[in-house]
């Protein structure tokens, strides 16, 4: 307890599903969900596979706290070799459906192999089949979820799925539960078309039990408690959304616009929360028509959306008519901001699309600012997109791309492949605003410098949830640092990886950590499981996770030269704002960071570290 | 005066923290699939509702079951049933009109909200003010004023 000690193993290419024991041994060292599913990853597969592989495998898994009273507890991820990046792939996803996994006794599935033909997984408790899904083969998430719903006869049964762009490749396709929730990044997605599975549905009625029940709720009700007073956490967040950062970051300067070009959009303020709230002239509604929770959560910031039924994007469209998943902050930005498109319906729907063909809107809405940062400069044409006129700020471009990339059609195809490669191919390998092929994410680390340094070093490629120093350099959480400064941001970096690695293994959410940290969070786990959790070995488990990462990603053939920002971050000066004049200064970071880490000074943890570790 | 769970979908976002506390207190995991107050999620998750027994003072599974297995605590008003007594014959789940007592194929007998003798747990766990645990006859009076504020057009109500 509260693992339930069991896996399930899911060999596709032989269509077998066997249980195992945990191996204990590695849950008290990686404690469950990212480490605890990397750590298998690592120990059962060759870092240099081929991602599309059947040699590749990927892995769901809960963590300890998964599907208990803890608040955010969820939480789920997806670990597998990463198309996009050719990296360690880990997404995290909320919603119900890892909460479900959990309560039919399973903390993780490990699939392996490739199937011949498409199948899903249905599960009850501890029944699990493989079953044909050649009639869902070619269907979206939406699709697949109300079959799968449908067929079981029951309204409680939990659906994770692939869409269109999960079948066809897209490098940053994502794994969708509960319609629109996701493990967006990396493209685990494809992986999952690549094996030919197309569904996990499962129905849980066994249920998580804990080590000591008193202590659980003890120490759950303190860290609910904390989450209801905090500012951000009780108030922004439930009443806002994560949308609530657009006019913020705008303002500190770190808004990434156009592709990079800029650091602060003028239309910034059509897209944001304010925008999601206010009443529309055309049907007396507005955008925004309630907040929600994923299970167990107490902050609920997730939004439930309506688009304007007479905007162009859906009008003869029912589908897209009804209330679905609505903007976040990074969904908003990086199909607004990035390509200059201030419509906030039309990025709405965009996000919609992403959720019923399961894209990661982060990758594809960069990449289509590249696209149009390639069309800015001559080195596309018409002649490239189909016909269209890929102007930055062109909404009618921007839909049309992104409905083609979704149906994998004409220069919807290059999209799919995501913006390195796309630039790449064009002669702009410098347009890329990626690392380690992975675009970047809301946050421009010209205007917030840690940033930067939590983008070159994170294990996945570039990523705003690895080492979120945002909380510290622009909110003041859990103290305020100077954005445009250098000093002190190696050990801020560091000390926001671990602490997430560690949060990302535990089963909940990663936004606790607005409020809680880990003095809130290790107690629950010690009450959950067996053993004494404090927070050192807490915060310890994290820093071996990162590390774990880093050697699997070294093993597949990454350097400390890959631990870098495109090109226009380090030379390209921001012309407006706070940050008017800076560049992201990562060379004053980097040799700093490597030594707090125990690494050599070209990036490899050393000897001692690793020792030290238990690696 | 006995105290009466009130309901509030408005408030509700779905997060299901009452399902797990309700469950913990009746099989000591926490299991939703056992918990005697359901939410359930309409359009997408914009709309939540709560659901469970509301005690009824003439509680028809009460009248119908033939086993005298349901009794009324008088100490909390609430419709308890005796597991030990309890035959699984689901009349009572025919008879009730809100679908609030069900039954369980693991124990063998019907299961519904007994009000966790006076302190319910699920109002406890409640993250939002969904659900409130009040005299019974209060009940309602606070939508009535929410309503009156808003007929009013007025920003806060006076006492």
């Amino acid at each position: 307890m509260s693992w339930t000690g069991k896996i399930l193993r899911i060999d596709l290419s032989a269509g077998t599903c066997t249980s195992e024991p945990l191996n204990m041994q590695w849950a008290n060292d990686y404690m469950g969900q990212r480490g605890l599913a990397t750590k298998y990853l690592v120990e059962e597969t060759d870092p240099t596979v081929d991602p599309f592989s059947p040699d590749n495998k990927m892995i769901f898994a809960t963590g300890p706290l998964t599907g208990t009273i803890a608040p955010t507890s969820g939480r789920w991820s997806v670990v597998c070799k990463g198309p996009l990046t050719g990296a360690i792939a880990c997404s995290n996803s909320g919603g119900f459906f890892g909460a479900e996994l959990k309560n039919a006794g399973w903390d993780m599935v490990i699939f392996e192999g490739k199937s011949a033909s498409p199948v899903y997984l249905d599960m009850t408790n501890d029944q699990a089949e493989l079953k044909d899904a050649s009639d869902l083969w070619g269907k979206s998430v939406w699709e697949t979820e109300t079959a799968l719903r449908e067929r079981r006869g029951d309204p409680d049964v939990r659906v994770a799925s692939i869409g269109l762009a999960g079948e066809s490749g897209v490098l940053y396709a994502a794994v969708v539960n509960d319609m629109d929730r996701a493990a967006g990044r990396s493209g685990v997605g494809a992986v999952m078309g690549s094996k030919n599975l197309k569904a996990v549905v499962v129905r849980g009625t066994v249920g998580v039990k804990v080590n000591d029940p008193m202590a659980m709720m003890k120490t759950s009700n303190a860290a609910k408690e904390i989450l209801a007073e905090n500012a951000v956490t009780g108030e922004g967040l439930p009443t806002h959304g994560t949308q609530i950062l657009m006019n913020v970051i705008n303002e500190v300067g770190a808004l990434p616009t156009r592709n990079g070009q800029d650091v602060q959009f003028d239309g910034a303020h059509d897209i944001g929360a304010e925008a999601m709230a206010e009443v529309r002239e055309s049907d007396g509604q507005s955008n925004l028509v309630s907040n929600h929770a994923c299970f167990g959560c107490p902050i609920s910031c997730a939004r439930r959306s309506k688009i304007d039924p007479t905007h162009f994007t859906v009008k003869d469209k029912p589908q897209y008519q009804g209330v679905s998943g609505g903007l976040e902050y990074e969904a908003a930005w990086a199909l607004g901001a990035a390509n200059g498109v201030n419509d906030l319906e039309a990025l709405t729907y965009a996000n919609f699309v992403c959720n019923e063909q399961g894209m990661d809107p982060i990758s594809l809405g960069v990449t289509i600012g590249a696209a149009m940062d390639l069309y800015h400069a001559g080195a596309i044409s018409q002649e490239d997109t189909g016909g269209v006129a890929l102007e930055f700020g062109s909404t009618e471009a921007f839909v049309a791309m992104v409905e083609a990339t979704a149906r994998g059609e004409g220069f919807g195809k290059e999209l799919g492949q995501g913006s390195r490669r796309l630039c790449e191919k064009y002669g702009h390998p410098d347009f890329s605003m990626t690392v380690k092929s992975q675009e970047i994410a809301a946050y421009d680390p010209r205007g917030i410098q840690g940033m930067g340094l939590a983008y070159a070093t994170s294990n996945r490629g570039a990523c705003h949830l690895r080492g979120y120093t945002v909380a510290s350099e622009v909110l003041g959480i859990p103290e305020k640092t100077d954005p445009l400064a250098t000093e002190g941001k190696a050990g801020l970096v560091k000390a926001f990886q671990d602490a997430t690695a560690a949060v990302d293994s535990s089963g909940t959410c990663v936004f606790t950590t607005f409020a809680l940290s880990g003095e809130d969070i290790a107690p629950m786990v010690d009450a959950a499981c067996e053993g004494d959790w404090s927070v050192e070995r807490f915060v310890e488990v994290g820093e071996r996770i990162w590390n774990m990462e880093r050697q699997y990603n070294i093993a597949a053939g990454f350097t400390g030269a890959d631990d870098t920002l495109p090109e226009r971050l380090l030379k390209d000066a921001a012309k407006t704002g706070p940050a008017e004049g800076s560049v992201n200064r990562l060379n004053e970071m980097l040799p700093e960071y490597y030594e707090s880490r125990g690494w050599s000074a070209s990036g490899e943890p050393t000897a001692e570290t690793l020792g030290r570790l238990g690696l | 005066m006995h105290k009466a769970l009130v309901m509030e979908a408005d408030a509700c976002t779905g997060c299901h923290q009452c399902e797990m506390m309700c469950s913990y207190g009746k099989v000591g995991a926490f299991n939703p699939s056992k918990s005697v107050i359901d939410i359930t999620i309409f359009d997408g998750g914009a709309v939540n509702v709560p659901s469970t027994c509301t005690q009824c003072e003439g509680a028809w599974c009460m009248v119908v079951c033939p086993v005298e297995a349901i009794t009324v605590n008088s100490s909390t008003g609430a419709k308890e049933v005796s597991a030990e007594v309890c035959v699984g014959c689901k009349v009572c789940t025919i008879a009730c009109p809100f679908g609030a007592i069900n039954y369980d194929v693991d124990s063998g007998v019907v299961t519904k909200c007994d009000l966790c003798g006076g302190e319910p747990m699920c109002v406890e766990a409640c993250p939002t003010t969904a659900l409130s645990f009040v005299a019974e006859d209060s009940t309602g009076y606070d939508k009535m004023r929410r309503n009156a504020i808003l007929a009013a057009g007025i920003e806060e109500g006076i006492a």
